[in-house]
């Protein structure tokens, strides 16, 4: 029985992601273990990390710094399978520029930017900022993660700021807003999303599906 | 290519079960909103939206339970409102599986409520719920006020001021609902959302008046709105969730 461990780290609320998790576990038959934690005890016991986020960087990464999150994560990102959601994958990144500047874990090299005010679509619509609702997602690389999942199809995003990585063959799935952003990122056995898959109906819980079974591989 | 506009049925919860009244009278049974939202949810409904019109505030235990059973079935975004005064109400349904919760009369209140809300929680989960009414007479230029209570109580609040004010107070979307329109099945007030909508910088959710599928149409394209919300179209088999998204994509809008 695989056990996965959603790490909580006070900011905000993990009952959907585990809710989810737990749904597609009994779905599939896997019959998961979940667990919602920030002992680290239980972060390196467990087969799988699932890193969420919610909420304003700088207080993150505060909790973060002060539970030692960042230093099991990088310990532990050599282990096993790691799916990071939004602010989780944020995190991930160099610096944010949210809060004046805040700098992250820096597992991936790039910062996080804020998506300009007043862009326009193609029929002159402002868009709106957060970028909230459902975006198509363009599945830029290939992955076991992305399996069963239709290629430019729906997922559900709440955001203001976007991962710029630098290095291109990192980055996994694109959204247009109006420009091409990064929305998936892999590199070894971490996966990255910017979107939620729990709120993500179908694919959502399909990402997660296979999450469960990836071996951390490419 | 950009963001899908959303449909979001609304259910007007009474002591656990959805109801919807037609014309603020008959209060018809609409069914266990746990099942209704399930329901919903596989047909492709983008978000619920759960109204809790409870009278009596010895039921908010019910409604808890209710929202925890919505949360952990439907994996798609859950707004909560009603009887929401308070930060603990909000850690509450947020803590119970809710993504937003939808705050009205306490913001007209309060406004002071809204901005401790959003600095504590974070924009994307305050929802403001607007009632707003036309107040100008027809050789006027067009100008709404905010209600409470149901359309009855009025507030002297200018409707466009009062939702810019809200979005600088840290409303991350407004639900704005057209109170002459409401229950009357005619279609939104598409001059006020317009007003609204090109008035703030956040999502505009369209409600009250839907009686068919081209009024979704022209919320959405007219009234400039990102999503629209109704009720009694879906609760009652009158429409299906995928025959009003078929019927949209047709005319140009992109759904998911």
């Amino acid at each position: 029985m695989t056990h996965i461990a959603v790490i909580d780290y006070g900011m905000g609320n993990l009952h959907s992601v585990a809710k989810a998790l737990e749904h597609v576990s009994v779905r599939s038959g896997l019959q998961a273990k979940v667990s919602v934690t920030a002992d680290p005890m239980i972060l390196r016991d467990a087969d799988r990390l699932v890193f969420p986020g919610v909420g304003a960087m700088r207080d993150c990464m505060a909790e973060i710094r002060h539970l030692c999150i960042d230093e099991i994560l990088r310990e532990q990102v050599r282990e096993k399978p790691v799916l990071a959601i939004c602010v989780g994958m944020q995190a991930l990144m160099q610096h944010s520029e949210e809060n004046n500047g805040v700098d992250c874990i820096g597992l991936f090299a790039g910062n996080v930017r804020r998506f300009p005010e007043h862009q326009k679509d193609a029929n002159c619509n402002v868009l709106k900022v957060p970028h909230m609702g459902w975006n198509r997602v363009r599945q830029v690389t290939p992955h076991p993660m992305w399996q069963h999942i239709p290629d430019n199809d729906y997922f559900y995003f709440v955001h203001s700021y976007f991962v710029d990585p630098h290095s291109p063959v990192e980055i996994m799935g694109q959204s247009d807003y109006p420009d091409p952003f990064c929305v998936a990122l892999s590199h070894r056995n971490i996966f990255a999303v910017q979107f939620h898959p729990e709120k993500s109906q179908r694919n959502g819980l399909q990402l997660y599906e296979n999450f469960l079974t990836w071996n951390g591989q490419p | 290519m950009s963001l899908a506009k959303r449909i979001i049925p609304c259910l007007d919860c009474d002591n656990g079960r959805v109801v919807k009244g037609v014309q603020f009278v008959d209060i018809r049974d609409a069914g266990d909103p746990v099942e209704v939202s399930k329901r919903y949810c596989d047909q492709g409904a983008d978000e619920i939206t759960f109204l809790d019109i409870t009278a009596s505030s010895d039921k908010r235990d019910t409604t808890i339970h209710t929202v925890e059973a919505i949360a952990s079935q439907v994996f798609i975004p859950l707004t909560v409102g009603g009887g929401i005064r308070k930060l603990q109400d909000i850690r509450n349904m947020l803590n119970a599986g809710a993504d937003k919760v939808g705050i009205n009369t306490s913001a007209v209140l309060n406004p002071q409520f809204v901005r401790e809300a959003s600095e504590r929680f974070g924009s994307q989960c305050i929802v403001v719920a607007i009632d707003a009414k036309r107040v100008s007479k027809p050789d006027e230029p067009l100008r709404w006020e905010i209600f409470t209570h149901g359309g009855r109580n009025p507030t002297g609040l200018e409707a466009i001021a009062w939702a810019r004010k809200m979005v600088e107070y840290g409303a991350g979307e407004i639900l704005l609902t057209s109170m002459d329109r409401d229950g009357t099945k005619s279609g939104f007030d598409i001059a006020l959302n317009r007003a609204i909508s090109e008035a703030v910088t956040v999502p505009v959710i369209a409600s009250g008046g839907v009686g068919n599928l081209q009024h979704l149409v022209d919320g959405i394209r007219d009234g400039k709105t990102d999503a629209v919300l109704a009720a009694s179209i879906f609760h009652f088999g009158e429409y299906s969730i995928p025959q009003a998204k078929a019927f949209m994509r047709a005319q140009g809008i992109e759904m998911r």
